[in-house]
């Protein structure tokens, strides 16, 4: 036994166990995201099920459970139950029922069931009845209503488009030029000069501004003429809606789909899930926003940080005399890691809201007020708040590779008559420089995760604008913005439709594993080429 | 000194030197020479035409409290090869350290009395040490190229000081390169990173990047420890051939290596300089009991 443990088996034994362990559990956590997030776009089979009492069912079925029976015998067979999309919120209330087993006396998957998702509202599922045009009937019944539906329906989603675009674009210039133009009055006022010359014109200004937004509204209403079809569905239980074809986001009969058209369909959904902007409070369609946010959060993050941390332990480590002082900072600097991320929220939304965003406000943006334009949560402040939280990363990363650079170099470089700051510029800070990226890398990744200190430094359910666009100074500073790590609590807790949204949940946090998993081989990418360019070679 | 007063240690010297010392300054540096230095030793045909780079006077040095050189003077003549011997912690590494004024570094030094190098009191205050470095390089004991390119390493010196034509760097990496003896296995690879070299060729780099600063004197502490035979074979050929050139001094502990290169040895032990002479004198008669002891192998 004393041989054995001495040998070393045991230990070998014992750190490949934890390393095991550490990745089952690793794996088991993105297994678990990936399977209950993938299938969420996969166009599953709609089933019509008869109940025993007469009524019918259209829906998905999402789910099977066993249903508890507390206080029976372990013999008394297993009743299921199963959860069913019945969708048609509108009609019905609720999205889904738990239908027991038992109760259904028929089930069978009718090739012309149709899902149709909708702007609002949700899916709905049921057959279709007939196209109309205003008040004539175009198509009848199932089959060709959805020949005649297949037709109409680019066209009907391209004018939606259209209309999309006017109001955000054409009219969001406007009304951004309008807000301008106010703003700079209300300034030549509050300086006295409300009867300058300058008033007038910008009031002249403004008028124009005004004309060419009721052009733009006489465009958006003779668009939304064109868009005169209407889709009528009949629903279980007899309950028939019609809508407009521009309400239809896609429609689709997934039991006469074939596994290469769900596969397109997947697909589709896929990209209108990483590229679309959210409906329905969120619980439908995409997230891009909130890819865009973390992304540009993290980046923005990623120049502040940087630069602060490496310049702290450049002095930590380089110029203050080794002491208990330095020691005591050092020691301060680790624990802050340990600091609760909402004690930094808050700090962020004390510090830099309050005071910073304040005082900026007063002095540059007196005209807005009371309406605050830093002196409110926005980007740049959930960044900074980031930036505070995940500088004792970067020191201590790079501090342990500026205590890794062997002595001689320096002196090396000191023997060549190098004075300490070319010594430092020119020798240390290359070779420290993988060092830095490590430490980036992990300040990215816990950034990237955060979420308590956003919630209150500049994070919103769902942002009216991104934080650039086209309208100068092109970057927003200000401008509030989604996160994906706030979107999954918003959706997966905040909302009103938990059901709905959970798969919502898993596929958004799959997304931000993904986010951060790009992040950082970004950055890998970077140090390795760095690291290769320097390799080191034994004798 | 130990029991060697200045004094006693200006052993006669035979005639002929008068002769010899036609520059009438060289006569009067090399009368100094004699009169308060430690060159001790019977043929005075070397030291006549002798004309000391450096010369260190009554130089003590402590770390703290620790006295750790003490009441050194000795003159380290031009153009020639002196090497320091002595066995571990005698202080010749500091002493060569004192020489590019490097134990600067260092916390709690005091330094007392005078080194000068070319003339020049080189703890005055005025000075700029990067000035001093660059008229006095150094290559260390363990080879210690930046995790740079091989033409970056060697051209850190030059751009240091201000070169940046492409054409007038390459030219002085070129020369530095052949000096070192490293041009024709490199030259191919100059855009590699120095850390591919091996050990020898590593040393040899850092030989070429400090003398690519063209500097007068080069100090060399145990510059061979880390090689093997063949690699230190090389690198003493090319002492030999720099000695041309540069006032090269050089901390080794191993004698046999000191015997081969230098012109010069001195004996260093526990801080204080035991024997200094010409390294044929040191080696075959020693004049200290110690200096034989050491040099037979019977301690050390």
């Amino acid at each position: 036994m004393r041989r054995f443990w001495k040998s070393g088996d045991p230990f070998i034994w014992l750190t490949g166990g934890a390393l095991a362990f550490s990745l089952v559990m690793v794996a088991g956590l993105v297994f678990l995201v990936m399977v209950n997030g993938l299938g969420f776009f996969w166009p599953s089979r709609i089933a019509r099920l008869t109940l025993t009492d007469g009524k019918q069912l259209i829906g998905q079925i999402v789910e099977r459970e066993k249903i508890p029976q507390p206080g029976a015998s372990s013999e008394a067979p297993a009743r299921y139950r199963n959860k069913v999309k019945v969708g048609n919120r509108d009609l019905y209330g609720a999205d889904f029922v738990w239908i027991d087993e038992t109760n259904i006396a028929r089930n069978d998957w009718p090739a012309e069931a149709v899902l149709i998702e909708r702007q609002e509202w949700g899916n709905l599922y049921g057959f279709i009845k007939a196209v109309r045009e205003e008040d004539r009937v175009v198509a009848q019944g199932p089959v060709e209503g959805w020949q005649v539906l297949q037709a109409r329906l680019p066209g009907a989603i391209s004018t939606f488009k259209g209309i999309r675009r006017i109001e955000k674009q054409e009219i969001g210039a406007i009304n951004y030029a309008q807000e301008k133009i106010r703003l700079r009055i209300k300034k030549l006022a509050l300086g006295g000069q409300e009867g300058s010359p300058e008033v007038a014109r910008l009031q002249k200004e403004l008028e124009t501004w005004a004309a060419k937004y009721r052009e733009q509204e006489a465009r958006l209403a003779l668009l939304r003429q064109s868009s005169r079809y209407t889709l009528v569905v009949l629903a279980a239980g007899d309950k028939e809606k019609e809508l407009p074809l521009s309400q239809i986001v896609r429609a689709y009969r997934p039991n006469s789909m074939g596994p290469l058209a769900k596969s397109g369909m997947y697909l589709s959904k896929v990209w209108e899930f990483v590229g679309g902007e959210p409906r329905e409070s969120n619980t439908e369609g995409g997230v891009f926003p909130a890819i865009f946010g973390t992304i540009m959060m993290v980046m923005i993050m990623s120049l502040f940080v940087t630069p602060l941390g490496v310049l702290a332990a450049f002095y930590l480590r380089e110029y203050a005399k080794q002491g208990p002082f330095v020691s005591t900072v050092r020691i301060a600097v680790n624990n802050l890691a340990g600091v609760p991320s909402i004690v930094f929220g808050v700090f962020g939304v004390g510090f830099f809201i309050y005071f910073v965003g304040g005082n900026i406000d007063r002095l540059f943006y007196p005209e807005a007020l009371p309406t605050p334009t830093f002196g409110t949560g926005g980007i740049l402040w959930a960044s900074l708040t980031l930036a505070l939280l995940t500088v004792p990363v970067v020191i201590v990363a790079t501090e342990e590779g500026l205590a890794a650079i062997p002595g001689g170099m320096r002196e090396a470089s000191l023997a060549l008559g190098a004075t300490k700051f070319e010594t430092t510029w020119r020798v240390v800070l290359p070779t420290v420089m993988p060092s830095i990226l490590t430490g980036l890398i992990l300040a990215m990744a816990r950034a990237a995760g955060e979420v308590a200190p956003l919630m209150i430094t500049g994070v919103v359910k769902l942002a009216p604008a991104l934080p650039i666009d086209s309208f100068w100074p092109f970057l927003h500073l200000e401008r509030k913005f989604m996160h994906l790590g706030f979107h999954i609590y918003d959706v997966g807790f905040q909302s009103p439709n938990v059901d709905a949204a959970r798969p919502m949940v898993y596929t958004t946090a799959l997304l931000l594993l993904l986010i951060v998993l790009i992040l950082n081989l970004a950055a890998i990418l970077v140090r390795n080429r760095l690291r290769k360019k320097y390799a080191s070679a034994t004798f | 000194m130990g029991e060697a007063t200045p004094a006693e240690m200006v052993v006669n010297v035979q005639g002929g030197e008068t002769s010899v010392g036609t520059v009438h300054d060289s006569e009067r540096a090399y009368q100094r020479v004699r009169r308060d230095s430690g060159i001790q030793g019977q043929t005075g045909d070397t030291r006549a035409r002798m004309e000391p780079m450096i010369e260190i006077r009554k130089l003590s040095l402590k770390y703290g409290e620790k006295l750790a050189l003490e009441d050194i003077s000795l003159d380290i003549p031009k153009n020639q090869v002196t090497a320091f011997i002595g066995p571990s912690g005698c202080g010749k590494t500091t002493l060569l350290r004192c020489l590019n004024r490097l134990n600067d570094l260092i916390d709690g030094v005091t330094i007392s009395g005078t080194i000068r190098i070319g003339g020049i009191d080189i703890n005055d205050p005025n000075l700029e040490t990067t000035e001093l470095r660059k008229r006095v390089g150094m290559v260390f004991q363990k080879s210690n190229p930046f995790p740079k390119t091989i033409y970056d390493n060697v051209a850190y010196g030059p751009r240091l000081q201000g070169m940046h034509n492409r054409s007038g760097l390459d030219e002085a990496v070129e020369k530095a390169l052949r000096a070192a003896a490293l041009w024709d296995e490199v030259y191919d690879r100059l855009h590699e990173s120095a850390l591919s070299l091996s050990g020898g060729q590593q040393q040899r780099l850092c030989i070429a990047r400090a003398i690519a600063v063209e500097p007068e004197v080069l100090l060399m502490d145990e510059p061979c420890s880390a090689l093997d035979p063949i690699a230190t074979a090389k690198i003493e050929e090319l002492i030999a051939d720099l000695k041309a050139r540069y006032t090269i001094v050089i901390v080794t502990h191993n004698m046999q290596q000191a015997a081969r290169v230098s012109d010069y040895t001195a004996f260093l032990y526990l801080g204080r300089l035991v024997e200094y002479d010409l390294t044929k004198q040191l080696f075959v008669k020693p004049s200290k009991k110690q200096t034989e002891d050491y040099i037979t192998g019977r301690f050390g």
